[in-house]
């Protein structure tokens, strides 16, 4: 049956308009995935956000929103600011050189990783999976942490664990510091996260 | 195409109806291959209740979700105080919606049980294979539904689970960021997210899901089911061609499976009257708090069916990625000098473990563990191919089998128990010797499965009238 008068001509437009059906069927597909980006709307989203710092006492960290992201201010101590030498052999990336441009501003490249050494500015969420890590500014053991903390952020998540720099302690599943935001003193007590002097 | 059938003119009207309707549907002719002379074996066990009593609580859950949505908001800024009106002021709306959250639960609890069944009688073995694969693809689905369901509540808990399974997908080297924000349609988890897994909660993966279970059973019904003996039934057939050890499904198994699900339904009742929330378990504390973006709270878990993958992801380090790299290298050793073959292949076994040893050294250990729970799943897909052992059924494995599938089961709970601790140092070394035995029982099935002395296989089922 199959030998009898094969149409070759017709099979050919058979398959060519087969698949300019099959084209045609993807490019349909295009736009519905299309749908799934940020709206212009959520894009639009995300001035910078200005704080006044002058009310953080030493020790204390207040948080605020960017971009729906939470935005830590911490006031460090002398104290906390030591604990940072005292990390740094613990440290997976202590000089900040993973992704800096995504991470670390060139003004933050340093032991602090701040403008001022006493405040610290970081997005408070964590490089693993996106939980927001919490304060565990408290000294000495305590569940989860080892016995010899000396202050800085565990993540609830994974167990990550940052020192009072936002940087990741090694070993840990977090591969990254946490992220410095752009941002820039207007004055003594007034600070601008999402913008930077470079903008 | 069936001959159109004429009926006697003196037949009842019933049966004139059924003729002039079989003569354009296969009404009767369905009724009989899947229930009236679908013959399952006559030994099933307990076990075998697990299958029906998936398809109950899906019923359950089809049910109950289209009254849910009836009254609920899939808005950000509504969600949370509409599942409380559904709670508080929505007339018996506290009953469906504690049918729903609990149907989740014991959906997991019965399809745990009832893939267990499947490991121990052997039946994803030959001619089963696609019965499993099916069946892996509705697990696969289910987990994807529980996942998205658990965002609508729009509590904590919602919140920051979706928050880090979506961060899961932006580990995927190079296009990761790009997909998480395919994923969320937004740079955080918002109003987006919510909209887009409501509508694949309530309608894209159930009819997936649906499509699928169709399948499962066409499947299962084409080749038969297995039983307990892991013995062919079709092998001794009576004149009529029936197999001698099997009955009629209806009114057999019918009857049998509604004791199943009237067991079923104590349990699941005594849960939704008295203990909806199951200490936490079925629904977290921290999801009666409303999403807070700011703040993730102190101990976030994922519910307690996903809690062994979830011990498998915190499991990956980078001090792990070194034992994996080990076990690459030790595999690798083995495969070159214990198999016999050319000794291209045996260069490209080599050039291929090098390449792996290689990712896995560069990427993030945050990757791979990210690949080390999906593929504790997906390995699942494989174990028709993984299991050499001559025979199917536990009943008739060397011994020490069974205790190996004991240490399967405990090492499992165990890591989900661990999913639900906070992190600890114990508990992360705990769970990476978990990992192992997880993946060493699948992946050196095709080894241990062939050894020690099997006993020997009925001819027919063991069954004692009762």
């Amino acid at each position: 049956m199959s030998d009898t008068r094969l149409d070759t001509s017709k099979r050919t437009w058979l398959i060519a308009s087969g698949c300019a059906g099959a084209v045609g069927g993807i490019a349909t597909a295009v736009p519905f995935v299309s749908t799934f980006q940020p709206s212009e709307k959520a894009k639009a989203a995300g001035a910078a956000v200005e704080v006044d710092i002058s009310t953080i006492k030493p020790g204390e960290k207040l948080t605020v929103e960017w971009r729906g992201k939470p935005v830590w201010i911490v006031r460090r101590t002398p104290e906390q600011l030591d604990s940072l030498k005292k990390t740094e052999a613990l440290l997976a990336d202590p000089k900040s050189e993973r992704n800096p441009a995504d991470l670390t501003p060139e003004y933050a490249r340093n032991q602090a990783r701040s403008i001022k050494p006493e405040f610290f500015v970081g997005v408070g969420i964590c490089s693993h999976l996106g939980c927001s890590p919490s304060d565990k500014f408290q000294e000495g053991a305590q569940p989860s942490l080892p016995d010899d903390w000396v202050g800085g952020f565990l993540c609830p998540c994974h167990g990550s664990t940052f020192d009072m720099a936002g940087r990741v302690f090694k070993n840990k599943p977090a591969p990254d510091n946490l992220e410095v935001p752009p941002h820039m003193y207007l004055s003594d007590s007034r600070l601008i996260i999402g913008e930077d002097k470079k903008a | 195409m069936a001959e159109f059938k004429e009926i006697s003119p003196n037949a009842s009207v019933g049966d004139k109806l059924l003729n002039w309707v079989d003569n354009r549907f296969p009404a009767s002719k369905l009724y009989k291959e899947h229930l009236s002379e679908y013959y399952a074996p006559k030994n099933f066990n307990f076990w075998y209740f697990f299958g029906s009593l998936a398809l109950f609580v899906l019923v359950i859950q089809i049910v109950t979700g289209i009254f849910l949505v009836m009254h609920y908001k899939p808005d950000a800024a509504q969600a949370f105080a509409s599942v409380e009106y559904i709670m508080r002021d929505v007339p018996w709306g506290w009953l469906i919606r504690y049918m729903h959250s609990t149907g989740a639960s014991a959906f997991f609890v019965v399809v745990y049980f009832h893939m267990f069944r499947g490991l121990i009688y052997g039946s994803y073995r030959k001619p089963r294979e696609l019965v499993w694969l099916f069946g892996c693809a509705i697990f696969l689905c289910l987990m994807a539904e529980a996942f998205m369901g658990y965002l609508l509540p729009w509590g904590q808990m919602s919140y920051w689970g979706a928050q880090v399974i979506v961060n899961l997908f932006a580990a995927v080297p190079v296009i990761g960021p790009d997909l998480a924000l395919l994923i969320r349609g937004d740079y955080v988890v918002s109003d987006a997210t919510l909209n887009r897994f409501f509508s694949f909660h309530v309608i894209a993966v159930p009819l997936v899901l649906l499509g699928l279970v169709a399948a499962h059973i066409i499947a299962l019904h084409e080749v038969g089911s297995n039983n307990p003996d892991g013995v062919e039934i079709k092998k001794y057939k009576d004149e009529q061609g029936r197999p001698l050890d099997g009955i009629p499904f209806h009114p057999y198994y019918t009857v049998h499976d509604i004791l199943g699900v009237t067991g079923f339904l104590v349990i699941f009742t005594s849960i939704v009257f008295f203990a909806p929330e199951l200490g936490g378990y079925f629904l977290e504390y921290n999801n009666f708090i409303p999403a807070d973006p700011l703040k993730t709270p102190l101990h976030i878990a994922p519910v307690w069916y996903f809690t062994p993958y979830y011990s498998m992801l915190r499991a990956i380090t980078t001090e792990m990625m070194y034992a994996l790299v080990l076990c690459v290298v030790i595999a690798a050793y083995l495969g070159v000098t214990r198999i016999k073959m050319a000794s291209v292949l045996k260069a490209a076994v080599v050039a291929a473990a090098v390449i792996m040893m290689g990712l896995m050294l560069k990427i993030d250990a945050k990757f791979w563990g990210v690949v080390v729970m999906g593929g504790a799943v997906i390995i699942l897909f494989f174990l028709p191919w993984l299991d050499n052992c001559e025979v199917r059924s536990i009943r008739y494995r060397p011994d020490w089998h069974k205790y190996l599938y004991a240490i399967f089961v405990i090492n499992f709970v165990i890591l989900g128990y661990l999913g639900v601790q906070p992190p600890s140092p114990i508990g992360e070394r705990v769970s990476q010797v978990g990992t192992l035995f997880y993946f060493g029982f699948f992946l050196l099935m095709p080894w241990w499965s062939r050894l020690g002395e099997t006993k020997s296989v009925p001819d027919r089922v063991t069954f004692t009238p009762h």
